[in-house]
């Protein structure tokens, strides 16, 4: 049998750590090829899993279990269901398009650039595929390093502060969840999650793990309101940070609420459920409002995607298969259109050195190809049917109309206000008059850049119009999970 | 008698090569100076080698209690000459620089090393106090060694000052536990305090004032004031020296005493060791802030991660001892190769001290801005580096006991001290660089430096055979 949850882990690391080796300016080029090919091999060993997944099953596939640390019983113990799966291989795809973004774009210190996502995308897949707390904690936690040097080292002007209020606000989170992982092992004697998964535990001690875990995931998510470090990130990283934090970390939050809160604090989710979805609410509605207000490009796809993610976290809180596996697609559509979206804006950035809507307008008279592309993502963003972004949203509305008809009419607000703020940007940018000489001057996209928009565009229009396979893959494992989370541990 | 013998038999080979170097390099011109020099390393490494060799799980009392050859003083030991070795390499063009590359120098280690060997394996609060002396005063003497330099001699003063002052409430707790038990070797006051015996007021007197010289010795709050003065007067070397070695001793000194002698008054230093970790975390994280200098930035660092060390500590069972034990093995292997870093990009004439030098290091070295980062993110407590497992091992040890405050406190705390961490990986990695002078170091400290570095990292995805052996030396020293 293949470990292809391992190599999935290793093999961009390992590629990552040879593309460091070529760390001289004259040697970038040969960086780049390592590294493209590093980002290859990784995506096509993550295949398998797609293709040998048993959609039949909620048990874990790919396991892989060796003894680690045998002190504290930790294990190197690796598996997938039909949550994580998904995240694994868009992870890896994610990184390739990243790589092959910051072709030509990236000029200095190629070989860190490359290195630096090759390692994050390997921790990443760890974090998704880990079912031992400690081990899932190393890779989560290890992940802020490489994030830490994208976003200080080939950021905007304000990357420092964006990078060290990136870090900081994260570690707070994680460290709580540290103490909450350890406190379970102690009740437990185990650090494997499913045994938590099993362990009784009384409702204040539940309620205290809920917050220390909810502050962990929360920040990454990130939710209202300790969301403020995430436009200051993007809006400093390199179009490929923002990528890769949009599409994938942020996802490594919401997992965490399904992977850990829900299954092993089933009591206090319930109990609390009023307030996550509270909060998800208000990032849904007033980040929507704050958007619409935004003069710079990345910061409004930034608050969008706090937006966005409100719906996902409202989802998981519903408690039912049709909210969670509408998060779930939610999560995965969002990280295609985010990333999309940062790629435009890329684009545009990489030829006017500009972020700002107003120093654009009528972009699609000299960039028709590239305006094509942005308003079909633009499209996607805000919901409209036959994009990969009406699936989830949709879902999640049925489910909380279900609920509740006045939550799932607080929760359909975002169709418009999605709306309206995506369209009103994509109007001020692509279309009307040209703006200025700059706009004159734009040349169209380039080869390169229109694969890796029609790569992903192609995506979203799949996921739009043909769902089933992916709702399949999740299926059964999210109807088992919310057996788990129906059952009181008191 | 022979086994007797062997028991002291390291401590016999520091004490007879520190005294052959010392006439040996009468004879050596100062253009030959490496001549001890590599005579000092070979003793080190012969004596690495003895401990090995006569290395054996059964403890071993000789001299009539005075001395306890187990394993926990040989896993100690071990590290001891390990840092003492580096610390040389580390800071041999360093000390060439600064006309300190002297044979007063290599004496006056290998003299420290034996007052730190003595303290790992005393068995009688005398041994302890010997062995504390010896270390004491070799270290005041080469925190002074560069005599035309005010900074040092002022650090030197303030050391000798405190640290006397320190060993007097030592020598009073002492005698009070004596004047309660009758006794100065540890296992009988252990049997003592464990059955009853003696006047509960006068031991617990006798508590609070070793307690104290414990604490200044690992140097946590409220007795750190010598720590960032004689950190930051001293020269790197030396201060590479005593922010490594001498913490396993004081660890040693602290497991002996605290939970060995004194076991039956668990519950009182209890309380005391709470209070000490807790201000130690938060001043030494807070503080450290504010610093300029990486010398300084690094004794607060120092300070907090002691008190981060006594959280574990202060667990007083098995788990607890062997993770601080951890704890303070991993710290001192990445203090190594924190201030390993500060003397390689030091030369004539440049104290590379402070933060600001750390500037660009990633444009003018991306090896040494790597290792650097391992380094601190070590210190911050960021998997996969060792400094994470360490930290781990002492929140789960504090938690078992039902010390979930304190350790979220400690993990508060934590934030903060990333912070300052984070900063010197900003300077390193997102400034350019200020200074292009090409960075010059002699093969042998390089490797070695390297390989400590690499060590962090390498230990930090491996982390369970030092976790075992950690775990193995207090398990059968103690339980």
């Amino acid at each position: 049998m293949i470990p292809y949850l391992s190599l999935s882990i290793w093999v961009p690391i390992l590629a990552g750590l040879a593309v460091l080796v070529l760390h001289r300016e004259s040697d970038a080029p040969r960086a780049r090829w390592v590294a493209l090919a590093g980002a290859v091999a990784g995506f096509l060993v993550t295949l398998p899993l797609f293709v040998h997944f048993d959609t039949g099953t909620s048990a874990l596939q790919f396991v892989e279990r060796g003894e680690w640390i045998p002190r504290f019983d930790v294990w190197y113990f690796l598996g997938v269901d039909g949550i994580s799966v998904l995240f694994v291989i868009l992870n890896s795809l994610m990184t390739l398009l990243v790589v092959w973004a910051g072709w030509e774009v990236i000029q200095s210190r190629v070989a860190q650039y490359m290195a630096a996502f090759l390692i994050m995308s390997g921790l990443i897949n760890g974090a998704f595929a880990a079912m031992d707390g400690v081990l899932f904690y190393v890779f989560f936690e290890a992940m802020l390093i490489p994030m830490y040097l994208i976003i200080g080292v080939w950021g905007g002007p304000r990357r420092v502060y964006a990078a060290i209020k990136f870090f900081l606000y994260t570690l707070l989170g994680s460290l709580l969840m540290l103490v909450a992982l350890v406190y379970l092992y102690n009740v437990t004697e185990s650090f494997a999650l499913h045994d938590w998964y099993r362990a009784p535990l009384s409702l204040p001690v539940q309620i205290a793990l809920f917050v220390a875990f909810f502050l962990a995931f929360s920040v990454k998510v990130p939710m209202w309101p300790v969301h403020t470090w995430l436009p200051d990130a993007h809006v400093e990283a390199p179009t490929g940070g923002s990528v890769i934090l949009a599409a994938i970390t942020l996802k490594i939050g919401a997992y965490g609420f399904i992977r850990f809160i829900l299954p092993i604090l089933p009591d206090a989710s319930r109990y609390l459920s009023g307030f996550v979805i509270t909060l998800s609410l208000i990032a849904v509605i007033y980040i929507g409002f704050v958007a619409l207000v935004q003069a710079d490009m990345k910061k409004l796809i930034a608050y969008s995607s706090i937006s966005h993610m409100g719906f996902v976290t409202l989802g998981f809180f519903l408690f039912s298969p049709l909210a969670v596996e509408g998060a779930l697609a939610q999560m995965i559509s969002h990280g295609f259109v985010s990333a999309a979206m940062f790629l435009c804006v890329g684009v545009l950035y990489d030829r006017m050195h500009s972020r700002q809507i107003a120093d654009y307008g009528g972009v699609v008279n000299t960039m028709p190809k590239f305006a094509a592309f942005a308003v079909l993502f633009a499209m996607a963003n805000a919901g409209l049917p036959g994009t990969s972004g009406f699936v989830g949203e949709f879902l999640v509305i049925l489910a909380a109309v279900k609920a509740n008809p006045w939550l799932g009419f607080a929760a359909a607000v975002t169709l418009i206000l999605g709306a309206a703020y995506t369209l009103w940007m994509v109007k001020r940018v692509i279309f009307g008059a040209v703006a200025g000489a700059g706009v004159a001057a734009l040349a169209d996209l380039n080869r390169r850049e229109f694969w890796l928009l029609a790569t992903l565009a192609a995506a979203v229009l799949a996921m739009g119009i043909w769902p089933k396979p992916l709702v399949d893959v999740m299926h059964v494992s999210v109807v088992d999970l919310l057996a788990l989370v129906a059952k009181s541990k008191l | 008698m022979k086994t007797e013998l062997n028991a002291i038999l390291p401590e016999i080979a520091v004490l007879v090569s520190a005294c052959v170097i010392l006439i040996a390099d009468l004879f050596v011109p100062q253009a030959k100076r490496h001549v001890s020099f590599w005579l000092t390393q070979f003793a080190l490494l012969a004596t690495i080698w003895i401990v090995v060799a006569t290395a054996q799980v059964a403890p071993v009392r000789a001299f009539s209690g005075m001395v306890v050859d187990d394993m926990l003083s040989d896993v100690l030991k071990l590290f001891a000459l390990v840092a003492v070795s580096l610390m040389l390499f580390y800071s041999r063009a360093y000390l060439m620089a600064r006309g300190l590359f002297r044979g007063e120098m290599f004496v006056l280690t290998l003299f420290a090393l034996l007052g730190m060997m003595v303290m790992m394996s005393a068995g009688s609060f005398l041994t302890v106090y010997l062995g504390l002396e010896l270390m004491s005063l070799s270290l005041y003497a080469l925190v002074a060694m560069q005599r035309d330099s005010s900074a040092p001699s002022e650090a030197a003063m303030k050391y000798f000052v405190l640290g006397a002052l320190a060993s007097g409430m030592l020598l009073y707790g002492v005698s009070m536990i004596y004047g309660a038990t009758g006794s100065v070797d540890l296992d009988r006051v252990a049997e003592a305090t464990l059955g009853g015996q003696g006047n509960r007021t006068l031991l617990a007197f006798g508590l609070v004032f070793v307690v104290s010289g414990i604490a200044f010795k690992l140097g946590v709050v409220p007795y750190h004031m010598w720590v960032p003065d004689v950190y930051h007067g001293a020269p790197t070397a030396v201060t590479l020296l005593i922010g490594t070695a001498p913490k396993l001793a004081a660890f040693a000194f602290t497991l002996r005493v605290l939970a060995g002698a004194l076991k039956g008054l668990e519950f009182d230093w209890q309380g005391m060791l709470v209070v000490l970790a807790l201000l130690s975390m938060v001043l030494g994280n807070l503080v450290a802030i504010a610093q300029s200098n990486i010398k300084r930035m690094l004794a607060y660092s120092t300070i907090a991660n002691m008190g981060f060390m006594l959280m574990g500590f202060l667990a007083a069972d098995l788990n607890g001892y062997s993770a601080a034990l951890f704890y303070t093995v991993a710290y001192v292997l990445t203090s190594l190769a924190s201030f390993g870093v500060v003397l390689l990009l030091s030369r004539e004439g440049f104290e590379a001290d402070l933060i600001e030098d750390f500037r660009g290091l990633n444009r003018r070295s991306p090896w040494w801005a790597f290792i650097m980062l391992l380094v601190m993110f070590s210190l911050a407590g960021v998997p996969p580096t060792l400094g994470f497992y360490a930290k781990f091992a002492v929140l789960e040890a504090a938690v078992n006991q039902g010390f979930v405050w304190l350790a979220v406190v400690a993990v508060l705390t934590s934030v903060v001290g990333a912070f300052y961490y984070l900063r010197i990986v900003k300077l390193m990695y997102f400034d350019d660089p200020v200074d292009d002078s090409p960075i010059v170091a002699r093969g042998d400290a390089r490797a070695l430096l390297s390989a400590n570095g690499i060590a962090l990292l390498v230990l930090g995805i491996l982390p369970q055979y030092l976790m075992g052996l950690c775990t193995l030396a207090v398990t059968q020293s103690y339980f």
